[in-house]
């Protein structure tokens, strides 16, 4: 038992990638502790949606381990990967909603691919996680008829429904109006405090970064350049740093980040 | 001269590409099909949607080639007083080659290019990763359904579209051109053997095969937003239909 909590959640031991000849991550080392809050902050196009697809095994590093409860994912087949898949909810940057699908089919999609729930059992955990959202009722919408910050939260929803170990964000607020990315800060928060999972978000938002995270880091040419505590991270005397927090993320036009 | 072979070596090379993701996709795709659970009620959906997508396009289809080529042989067969050949010719020409081949055409253009949209936008869309997220192999939730479908569609609209290409020609033949009707009749099956229409059965179900494992391979590769799904779009039905006529040849040469 004892040994079991003290094994991290996440550990990355010199992941590599490149596409093509553009080298994204350049051996990174990175650990996350169960229960912790981390946050990566890092210019567009640094490859943090790269690194966030690493942690779920969407992307196979060219070279180093991906240790998710110290289990390398890579080492396992194809089908066991599937499983440990399992721990993590993960909420894409639009949302990724099946378009094909109601608010509703989308969050019970998970229940009922792997659970043996009955229909009562889905649509009440459907519910359950539209409440926690914020958007009860919802289940009959449309996705296509949902705002960008709907569309987000019924995101959240689906990546919840089946109670993960390990949540991870893609900028969950980026492109988001203030009173919008407010309300989504707070659900991230009270989701913190409902499932208490570890937790890794990709952000812009030096606010939402110091008001979610245990621990900031800074992604830079490939690698994690900076890792500290929210209080430590905002007063570190490093250039690059303070280019970043001085630098205003608000000044980036949100749309560009949205741009693979 | 330079760019043309340049041109030619970038083709050649993609096609390589293509060939090579093409046949490791279809290995998972049979590996997927056989694995439970059977998402049997997947699969009809796609049954619904490959069938109804085509039915109109490929009975209109069917209708004119009978009917046009009741019309020509009729010009031909005229001059050495063979007008009466007409039906069986109609009926050979349908069963064995027009109603498969045309029908695959039509089911690239019209189910693998859907094919290839749709699941073009999800992958630009991040759906194809959020299904892998959700502990969802795409391949066995998305390509398999669409592959068991097509194979399955496909046989069934060539017995469609033999049945309304002869009608087609029956009507051109007996109202246009005067030709007896019973007579036409008689001679539309007097020299049809079975292998006749299973050859284009069995072709058909290959067709279908090829088209669907094409057009969501297509999709599922998609790179570069909007435009990108347009170009699977448009080599969905590019590589489909050439598959469909390769594919014809080997199988009339080799198996029937
Ligand atoms: N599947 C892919 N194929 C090729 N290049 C990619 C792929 N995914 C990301 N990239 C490239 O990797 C870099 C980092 O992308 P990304 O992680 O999306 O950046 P961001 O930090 O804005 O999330 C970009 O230059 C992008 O073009
Ligand atoms: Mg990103």
């Amino acid at each position: 038992m004892t040994e079991e909590s003290t094994t991290p959640a996440i550990v990355l031991e010199k992941v590599s990638k490149r596409f093509g000849r553009k080298v994204v991550l350049d051996e990174l080392d990175l650990t996350v502790a169960k229960g912790e809050s981390l946050v990566v902050l890092g210019k567009s196009g640094t490859g943090k949606s790269v690194l966030l697809k690493h942690l779920i095994g969407l992307l196979e590093p060219d070279s180093g381990k991906v240790l998710i409860d110290g289990e390398d994912l890579w080492s396992l087949s194809e089908e066991e990967r599937g499983k440990r898949r399992r721990k993590f909810g993960m909420s894409f940057q639009e949302g990724a909603l099946f378009d094909s699908m109601t608010v509703g089919e989308n969050i019970a999609f998970p229940l009922q691919r792997h659970t043996k729930m009955s229909k009562d059992e889905v649509a009440a955990r459907v519910a359950e996680c539209l409440d926690l959202v914020k958007l009860p009722g919802a289940e009959s919408k449309k996705t296509s008829e949902l705002s960008g910050g709907m569309r987000r939260r019924v995101g959240f929803a689906r990546a919840i429904a089946l109670t993960p170990q390990i949540l991870l964000f893609d900028e969950p607020t980026t492109g988001l109006d203030p009173i919008t990315t407010d309300v989504i800060t707070k659900l991230i928060l009270a989701m913190r405090d409902k499932l208490n999972p570890t937790a890794v978000t990709i952000t812009h938002d030096l606010k939402v970064a110091f008001t979610i995270a245990d621990r900031v880091a800074l992604l830079r040419d490939g690698r994690i350049v900076m890792d500290l505590p929210p209080k430590e991270f905002e007063a570190v005397d490093d250039p690059h740093v303070k280019a970043f927090v001085a630098g205003d993320s608000s000044f980036e036009d949100p749309e560009e980040t949205t741009l693979r | 001269m330079k760019r043309f072979l340049e041109a030619l070596g970038g083709f050649v090379l993609t096609l390589l590409e293509t060939s090579g993701r093409f046949f490791i996709l279809t290995g998972q795709t049979i590996r997927g099909f056989l694995k439970p659970p059977y998402e049997i009620g997947l699969w009809a959906k796609q049954f619904v949607r490959v069938g109804i997508d085509s039915v109109p396009v490929v009975l209109t289809t069917a209708l004119f080639t009978g009917g046009v080529l009741a019309l020509q042989t009729y010009k031909g067969f005229e001059r050495f007083h063979a007008e009466g050949y007409v039906g069986s010719v109609v009926a050979l020409s349908m069963l064995r080659e027009l109603a498969p081949v045309l029908t695959g055409l039509m089911v690239a253009g019209r189910a693998g290019s859907a094919m290839a949209a749709e699941l073009g936008s999800m992958r630009v869309t991040e759906q194809i990763d959020a299904l892998v997220s959700l502990a969802t192999d795409p391949v066995k939730y998305l390509f398999v359904p669409r592959v068991v479908a097509a194979t399955l569609v496909l046989p069934m609209l060539v017995i469609l579209a033999d049945a309304v290409g002869m009608m087609g020609g029956y009507l051109v033949a007996v109202n246009l051109l005067g030709a007896n009707p019973v007579q036409y009749e008689i001679n539309s099956f007097q020299y049809l053997a079975m292998e006749d229409f299973t050859s284009g059965f069995i072709k058909a179900g290959v067709f279908g095969a090829l088209i669907a494992l094409i057009g969501c391979q297509q999709g599922f590769d998609t790179r570069g937003g909007a435009e990108g799904v347009g170009r699977a779009t448009t080599s969905a039905v590019v590589m489909g239909s050439l598959a469909v006529l390769v594919a014809d040849f080997f199988l009339t040469k080799v198996l029937f």
